[in-house]
């Protein structure tokens, strides 16, 4: 080729320096060369490959406006003219994830070149778009920066130079699910009798035919008289009495809380607070009703259209929250609620 | 959440914004809310029309509870 791979970054508005939380709100834009962890990347290119441009987008702006800013980030993207287009790492941040993955996605449909994303295998992102598109497997948080942005290089380049990728396990990227023909040393039915064996035995073993995990629950039956049932309210937006006494962390919460609204017909910025460190936090300490209706369902319960309100809320902050602590939460809050007789539940969240 | 509420026997409705993560992690009933910073309220509005806003869509989520569905349900406008 001889002249170099023309790279194009994108990033999230913290990545992308623009600031926190309070600018996940930012719209799209270009900016010549790399940026934040660009630099990194740079590095890691070399000589083989440029980043000519940078596009960022704020978080919520692309959640919230996913089909706008797809087609504004693709243009900007388009711009730039790459040859290749790195995306994040998004670790374990949800909506920077879908993101990533959105874009990725697009380019390789529209502009029909290779894209990288990473992101921790438990982020959304991974189960929406880890069929469709390449995604480096790294840890849930930046300390694995540098790790995410060595493998997301080196796929990189490989794509950008036509090079097949190895097997998921060796590249570090998760599987897309796509099988390659190969001449194996072994027939089938040795490869499966030692892997029997090995099992028998106790010993590792891989198998060579994954079953996909669908993890789904039937839906209920629906409430067949809402004016006699008791609903309960939960929320994964933080909203804790002020203070949060129970420490609920900011991000990967580790507890839930179960507080009393019995004799309470409002929340107030007095009385309640976030704990939530994922979102701009401005609009729900000025009104936890924005995360938790409280006020709508005494309403509700006072005109007879639900029987009564349940009078404890439950809380957790679902920001990089492990599924498998989400999950134990709900199985211990279920337990109070079928105990205490609870026929409907609503969750909200951010 | 939902899922796990909903496993254990409690019909559970998820009012959330970004509805493409509330599918993968497998909630059935789901209400599209209206932004991450304030899914059931608007500081745009006057606080008169925001609760307004907010009961609409509590009773969407109630009416969501109070429908039969076969498979998981975004119940939009």
């Amino acid at each position: 080729m001889g002249t170099k791979t023309r790279v194009v970054h994108y990033l999230n508005q913290f990545f992308g320096q623009v600031g926190g939380e309070d600018k996940a709100r930012t719209e799209p834009f270009g900016k010549v060369g790399p940026v934040g962890p660009g630099a990194l990347f740079q590095q890691l290119l070399g000589e083989e490959a440029e980043i000519v441009g940078t596009v960022v987008c704020g978080d919520d702006y692309f959640s919230e406006h996913p089909e706008l800013a797809a087609e504004t980030v693709l243009a900007l993207i388009q711009g730039f003219e790459p040859d290749l287009v790195l995306a994040g790492p998004a670790f374990n941040a949800g909506r920077y994830g879908v993101a990533c993955g959105t874009v990725c996605g697009l380019v390789a449909d529209a502009l029909n070149i290779p894209a990288v994303t990473g992101m921790f295998r438990e982020n959304p992102g991974v189960d929406l778009y880890r069929r469709s598109i390449t995604i480096v497997e790294t840890a849930a948080t930046a300390l694995g920066m540098r790790e995410a942005a060595e493998r997301m290089a080196r796929i990189g380049l490989k794509l950008a130079g036509s090079i097949p990728l190895g097997p998921p396990a060796e590249e570090g990227v998760l599987p897309r699910g796509i099988r390659r023909n190969y001449f194996a040393a072994e027939t089938g039915a040795v490869r499966a009798v030692s892997m029997l064996l090995r099992k028998l035995k106790g010993e590792p073993f891989t198998t060579e035919y994954p079953l996909p995990a669908f993890d789904r629950v039937a839906p209920l039956p629906p409430i067949e008289d809402m004016t006699a049932a008791t609903v309960a309210l939960i929320t994964s937006g933080g909203i804790v009495p002020k203070g949060n006494p129970d420490h609920i962390e900011s991000s990967s919460a580790s507890r839930y809380g179960r507080y009393d609204i019995g004799s309470l017909d409002a929340l107030s910025p007095r009385s309640h607070e976030t704990a939530h460190g994922g979102y701009d936090p401005t609009y729900v300490n000025a009104d936890p009703h924005r995360v938790l209706p409280l006020d709508v369902m005494r309403d509700l319960e006072r005109e007879g259209i639900i029987g009564k309100l349940y009078p404890y809320y439950y809380a957790t902050v679902g920001n990089g929250t492990a599924v498998a602590s989400a999950k134990g939460f709900a199985q211990e809050i279920a337990k109070d609620l079928i105990r205490d007789g609870v026929q409907a539940v609503i969750i909200s969240s951010t | 959440m939902a899922k796990e509420i909903e496993r254990a026997g409690i019909p559970a409705v998820h009012v959330c914004t970004i509805v493409p993560i509330s599918k993968t992690v497998g909630a059935n009933r789901i209400v599209p809310a209206i932004a991450i910073p304030h899914p059931l309220g608007d500081p745009t509005r006057t606080p008169d029309k925001e609760k307004a806003l907010r009961r609409k869509l509590v009773e969407k989520a109630l009416e969501a509870l109070q429908t039969g569905i076969d498979g998981q349900t975004v119940f939009g406008d």
